[in-house]
């Protein structure tokens, strides 16, 4: 079955949010911690008290004991069965929705497989390695065909070379999953990569939703904005966004726009690529890319007072509210 | 330091003492008497089926301590702990107030099915299951609580009943405390004396178990007591080997 999931889920003091998401989309709810992420996942799947409601195609998941949603959950930390080998946990759902054992595993053994893992599924979680247990785990949620999917950081503690092929991977089974996906993370990539929208959770609230380029070009929290590595600041109802490499460093007042112009103490100084990047703590933090000779020339050191300045050429403006919002 | 060293001598001296008494030539004598054949293998079955039945309904009350919360909750497992503290001779008379051939569930029972609990064998299974209940639900509820319930939640998701959860998840993953909660109860009912003796009295071959044949034994003849005890002391060490994993070695 594949529908549009519409839902408004209250959770007491973590989470306030409504959102649509249609078939066959990927949706990323990022956010920083304490946003509410997981909670919203736990909420879907029936893991905690939630007010509101979860249409989808009609029926309400909130409505539905948990066994019954057919809503596929890989937790943070995979939470793989110990006791069991890989093959039965892919299997377990299957088996737990009545399947017989040879149906059961054939069925997982075709998901291992998918996943390139087909040799492992005679091994315990606890010898497989991160990478390998988390694949398993979303093998497992896969298994049971459900109808929303949802991912709670699946590349958190993994090694990132780990990370960039299970995000390929990952790509290619969500391409080809009918239902809905709901994936929590806090990597921009993860979002640019491996979504069809972006939602923005902040204090349990939605505070942004639109494609991920959109929402990496005009983001609407300072998290956001830090995660694309982009300047933001409020000017009145409106906000700024501008690239560090777009901003100038001087030690002396610059002229133009006392908008654009910004005055405070170098925290940081680090490589950043080609360049050097500082964090400087005016009102509020802004980040600017100078280039190696600069820093020298200038003398550029943590604790130094320092003048910087953006061209509003290179400055993008947009409503701190999206139209009705 | 002196008091430490005083405990320890305090629970050693007596064991390797009954060792040291034990008369080795009469031993062998002394265990295949027909007698203590007979409380041998009564003391066995009784104890495996009365721990049969002490898992069967021990285990879901464990789990129903351990995951649901309900009004009462406290009250419950106060109840079960009972038995834990309760002088075993006082059990006895209990169990004698309520399943005796007069008491309020005996006295029915015998009318309807002329079956009677004391002096039977059904008798020792039932007070062995009275006062080994508390040791199994007890270990079992603690491994119950310290076993993750999130894997109980991924069950769930994966569309689990609290059945096949319970079955499948819970138990395997509580297996160890299970296991130690189940030979305790089971050697807490093997040395079962006191609410054995009461409600069924002492019949070689019918409600003579080990215990109770040692302490008749012991008014007539030490040695053979000493080396009846001996057995039963095998057995313990064998109880503590068995859960090594879980007492010994972890600090």
């Amino acid at each position: 079955m594949t529908a549009r999931l519409e839902a408004d889920l209250r959770v007491a003091d973590r989470v306030d949010a409504g959102f649509t998401v249609e078939p066959g989309e990927v949706l990323a709810v990022i956010g920083p911690n304490g946003a509410g992420k997981s909670t919203l996942l736990h909420a879907l799947a029936g893991l905690v008290d939630v007010e509101g409601h979860a249409l989808l195609g009609g029926t309400d998941l909130l409505g539905l004991p948990v066994r019954e949603r057919r809503v596929g959950l890989v937790f943070q930390g995979q939470l793989l069965f110990p006791h069991l080998t890989a093959l039965d946990n892919v299997a377990f759902g299957l088996r737990s929705r009545g399947e017989s054992r040879p149906a059961a595993e054939a069925v997982a053994r075709d998901w291992l497989e998918r996943f390139g893992i087909a040799d492992l599924a005679g091994r315990k979680p606890r010898e497989l390695s991160g990478g390998q247990a988390q694949r398993v785990a979303i093998a497992r949620a896969l298994a049971t065909d459900p109808d929303v999917l949802l991912l709670d950081e699946p590349f958190t503690g993994l090694d990132v070379s780990v990370q960039m092929a299970l995000r390929i991977e990952l790509g290619r089974h969500l391409r080809d999953f009918p239902g809905i996906a709901l994936l929590v993370t806090h990597d921009a990539i993860d979002a640019l990569t491996l979504a069809d929208r972006v939602l923005v959770l902040d204090e349990g609230r939605v505070a942004q939703v639109g494609p991920p380029a959109e929402v990496a070009a005009e983001p609407r929290t300072s998290h956001v904005a830090r995660l694309v590595g982009l300047n933001l600041v409020a000017d009145g109802e409106d906000l700024m966004a501008f690239t560090p490499d777009a901003v100038v460093v001087s030690l002396a007042e610059p002229e133009g726009s006392t908008r654009l112009r910004w005055h405070g103490q170098i925290g940081t100084l680090a490589p950043h690529g080609d360049a050097v990047r500082l964090l400087v703590h005016a009102s509020p933090d802004l980040l600017a890319d100078v280039t190696p000779a600069a820093a020298t020339e200038l003398g550029l050191v943590p604790g130094r007072e320092v003048w910087l300045s953006a061209k509003a050429t290179a400055v993008s403006r947009y409503g701190a509210r999206p139209g009705g919002r | 330091m002196v008091p430490a060293a005083l405990a320890t001598l305090l629970l050693l001296v007596p064991l390797v003492a009954m060792v040291a008494s034990t008369d080795w030539q009469a031993l062998p004598g002394h265990l295949t008497s027909t007698a203590a054949l007979d409380a041998l293998r009564l003391s066995l079955v009784t104890s495996t089926i009365a721990i049969a039945f002490c898992l069967l309904l021990g285990l879901p009350l464990a789990w129903l301590l351990a995951r649901v919360d309900f009004r009462g909750r406290g009250a419950l497992r106060a109840l079960v702990t009972v038995p834990l503290v309760l002088p075993p001779v006082v059990a006895g008379v209990a169990l004698r107030s309520a399943f005796g051939r007069t008491g309020v569930v005996g006295a029915p029972l015998l009318d309807w099915t002329g079956f009677a609990f004391p002096f039977t064998a059904y008798g020792v299974v039932l007070a062995h299951v009275f006062v080994s209940m508390p040791f199994v639900v007890i270990a079992i509820e603690g491994a119950l609580r310290s076993a993750d319930p999130r894997y109980d939640d991924a069950a769930a998701t994966l569309g689990a009943t609290r059945w096949t959860t319970f079955r499948r998840v819970t138990v395997p993953l509580a297996l160890p405390g299970v296991v130690a909660g189940t030979v305790l109860g089971w050697a807490r009912s093997l040395g079962e004396f006191g609410a054995t003796i009461t409600f069924n009295g002492n019949y070689p071959g019918r409600t003579q178990t080990m215990p109770t044949l040692i302490y008749v034994t012991r008014q007539a003849d030490q040695d053979a007591a000493l080396s009846l005890s001996l057995v039963m002391l095998l057995v313990s060490i064998g109880v503590l080997i068995a859960l090594r994993d879980h007492w010994l070695g972890t600090p």
